[in-house]
């Protein structure tokens, strides 16, 4: 009996607003459907971070819950820990922040993050950055277009020794200036895309599971193929996905 | 919000019915009454829709407070929450409908504009029931200054994630606290709805303020992980079930689940004197039942008699067009809404056991909210081994995530040929159809699949 992949989801009450542990599902999910055996484990508030797992997925959350989840992963090392064991992250949205050297909360004081990224997030007045969003990832990483959804209101800027995940084609992403979106550090990868990611996006979620566990076989992914040729294309080409004027109206008239 | 967890207020099950007098209305609430109306009318004749939102933002325009002026004077009661609105002030309307005429927003136009045309029509002495956007209570209550409020449920939605919600409860808290007179019936198995109901305090004016708190025995708990009083978390007991539910507290503060005066025993409403009441629906599901539950207490703090209340509610068979069923090409269509994951779980126990297949219908119109990623929230793991068409505008987002919870699947962007593959997926003569929806794609699906071709 070979032990299985461990996938810590954490704190998933307070970093889970937008279907992020769907995230954790799907890497689980490749895994068995390669007869390789995996278990996602929530992580709540108030529990230790467990060392040991292959990979760590955080999620997006508001502004409280946040500065919570920073709170407590800064109270033990666990997380650092296992970066420096092996382990891989994906962390989403207020999840990137929180990895970042430091983040700005809902009363504009910044709080410390876990250092584990090179960036600094802050907040600008401009409305929150909503939408789909179309990525061409860093060329190294030799992954095909991201395809997420982004609804974020803080910017983030990269410090010298960050590397982006890729550069906005469509979307904010980072939206430091720079055009960049996400960030990656060795086996840590912070994005602002959700939907969730993982989901749209099936190689990036076999670059993670690689990068801990080394190559994999190949996975058809039809549904996912269909999903994605129409989610490139939404993006690419948004007015033709609106809901048809008629019926539009008819909705607005009705009030629904 | 600092201040601590008030005790809940004490329950007054005595109702003290005042006879309403009609209140003459002043001329500028006429004339703008009358100009909404037929601007409803006019909209209806070309067929764009119901015409009541247009309607009454006319109405509105002409005379700010024409909602305060027409509700005056009338017995009413407001019914909010994120999930069930519609079927409880159905039912509810019901009720009331059994001791007199009835002014009702029944198509679920639950703005303020929508309440406003719901009363053009508005006999003296008529009873007012209406069902409002959660989004929306404190603003209405304010205006109605309603006899009495029916509290469902808060959870996230869509459009509104947790911080909303929070947000919400807290609004209603103030709105409760600033109509005293106003009787609260409110949900005791959610901890959100118990904190913002817990604002009504003792009434000075007369005895009709209180708190009835209804056991529903809800199940959703994803959304209340977190106390909306000091954020500590909240610790559901297992093992003591007390008066229809699980019993539910703050692992810090005095925030917990406050002694039902009714509850749910199976499909039994009992009364905290004993009287109990079987709850007949025609209308399928627990939830409804809760549903139910809330609707008689609501009525009840209306003068209604719970007996009379619960067989008018019996006769209630569809609710603007859920539960429908639609004869299509053969195959019985039932029709199902479900908006959120709150509202997902509960779908998923209404629907029919297998072989019964199942259409699910996703869009991310403006009112669905342009993101599904919720759908990642929702359990469809439970779909296995059963035929199950992922059809609407973004039925390729449901395909992926069906394919990860190892549901085998179909996909059809056709609402009509989605159900025909689900009826041969069925093998069945004469198959009855599941179809499960969110909210445009409800409605796209219901047009869809009345329309004769
Ligand atoms: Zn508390």
């Amino acid at each position: 009996m070979t032990e299985p992949v461990s996938i810590a989801l954490l704190y998933p009450e307070l970093l889970g607003t937008y279907g992020d542990g769907g995230n954790a599902t799907v890497l689980a999910q490749r895994l068995r459907w390669r007869n390789i055996p995996a278990k996602v484990i929530d992580v709540h508030a108030g529990e230790p971070i467990p060392g040991g797992c292959q990979i760590y997925v955080m999620g997006g959350g508001e502004d409280a819950p946040q500065a919570l989840a920073a709170q407590e992963l800064r109270a033990g090392s666990a997380l650092v820990d296992a970066v420096e064991g092996g382990a891989a992250v994906l962390a989403v949205c207020a999840g990137l922040q929180v990895l970042g050297q430091r983040f700005a909360g809902q009363d504009g004081k910044s709080h410390l993050g876990l250092g584990l990224l090179d960036c600094e997030t802050h907040r600008d007045d401009g409305p929150r950055r909503i939408g789909e969003v179309v990525v061409a990832p860093d060329a190294e990483l030799g992954l095909p277009d991201l395809t997420g959804y982004e609804n974020h209101g803080g910017v983030t800027t990269l410090g010298p020794t960050a590397r982006p995940l890729g550069q906005v084609v469509v979307g904010h992403g980072n939206a430091g200036g720079d055009g960049s979106e996400g960030i990656v550090n060795g086996r840590v990868v912070g994005t602002y895309l959700h939907g969730p990611v993982l989901a749209r996006n099936p190689a990036l979620a076999d670059h993670l599971l690689s990068s801990v566990l080394g190559p994999l076989d190949p996975i058809d992914d039809p549904e996912v193929d269909a999903l994605r040729k129409e989610r490139l294309h939404a993006a690419r080409h948004p007015h033709m996905h609106m809901p048809q004027l008629s019926s539009g109206w008819r909705r607005l008239l009705r009030g629904n | 919000m600092s201040d601590d967890c008030p005790a809940p207020p004490r329950a007054r099950r005595t109702v003290c019915w005042v006879k309403m007098q009609p209140v003459e209305l002043p001329l500028r609430t006429r004339v703008a009454a009358m100009a909404g109306r037929a601007i409803a009318d006019a909209s209806r004749w070309v067929g764009a829709g119901e015409g009541s939102v247009i309607g009454g933002r006319v109405t509105l325009a002409i005379d700010q407070r024409a909602l305060e002026l027409m509700a005056a004077g009338h017995q009413s009661v407001v019914v909010s929450g994120t999930n069930g609105k519609t079927t409880t002030n159905r039912l509810l309307a019901a009720a009331l409908a059994s001791r007199g005429p009835v002014s009702t927003n029944s198509a679920g136009a639950n703005l303020i504009p929508g309440l406003v045309s719901s009363l053009f029509r508005g006999r003296a002495g008529a009873a007012v029931s209406l069902e409002v956007d959660e989004g929306h209570l404190a603003e209405a209550v304010a205006a109605v200054h309603p006899t009495a409020v029916v509290l469902l449920n808060l959870s996230r939605d869509q459009l509104d994630r947790f911080g909303e919600v929070r947000r919400h409860a807290a609004d209603w808290r103030l709105a409760l606290a600033a109509s005293p007179a106003t009787v609260v019936v409110a949900n005791a198995d959610d901890p959100l709805v118990t904190w913002a109901a817990g604002a009504c305090q003792p009434a000075t004016n007369g005895d009709r303020c209180g708190v009835t708190w209804v056991g529903t025995g809800q199940r959703w708990r994803a959304d209340a992980s977190a106390c909306p009083n000091c954020g500590s978390r909240i610790r559901w007991s297992d093992d003591r079930s007390e008066r229809g539910g699980v019993h539910w507290a703050c692992s810090s503060c005095p925030l917990a689940r406050p002694r039902p005066d009714a509850w749910l025993e199976g499909s039994d409403l009992v009364l905290a004197d004993g009287r109990r009441f079987d709850i007949r629906l025609q209308l399928p599901g627990r939830v409804n039942v809760s549903n139910a539950a809330m609707a008689v207490a609501g009525a009840m703090a209306l003068g209604v008699d719970p007996a009379r209340a619960v067989r008018a509610m019996s006769r209630v068979r569809a609710v603007a067009g859920r539960y429908q069923v639609l004869n299509v090409s053969g195959s019985r269509v039932r029709l199902l809404l479900a908006k959120n994951p709150a509202g997902w779980a509960e779908a998923l126990d209404l629907i029919r056991p297998p072989p019964t297949p199942v259409v699910i219908g996703i869009n991310a119109g403006v009112a669905d909210g342009r993101d599904p990623s919720w759908l990642w929230d929702v359990p469809f793991e439970r779909l296995r081994g059963r035929v199950v068409v992922a059809t609407g505008d973004r039925g390729r987002d449901l395909s992926v995530r069906l394919r990860y919870a190892d549901v085998v699947h179909s996909y059809e962007h056709d609402y009509r040929k989605a159900v025909a593959l689900a009826a041969t997926g069925s093998g069945a003569k004469q198959p009855e159809i599941d179809f499960v929806a969110n909210y445009t794609s409800f409605q796209d699906a219901r047009r869809a699949l009345t329309s004769s071709g």
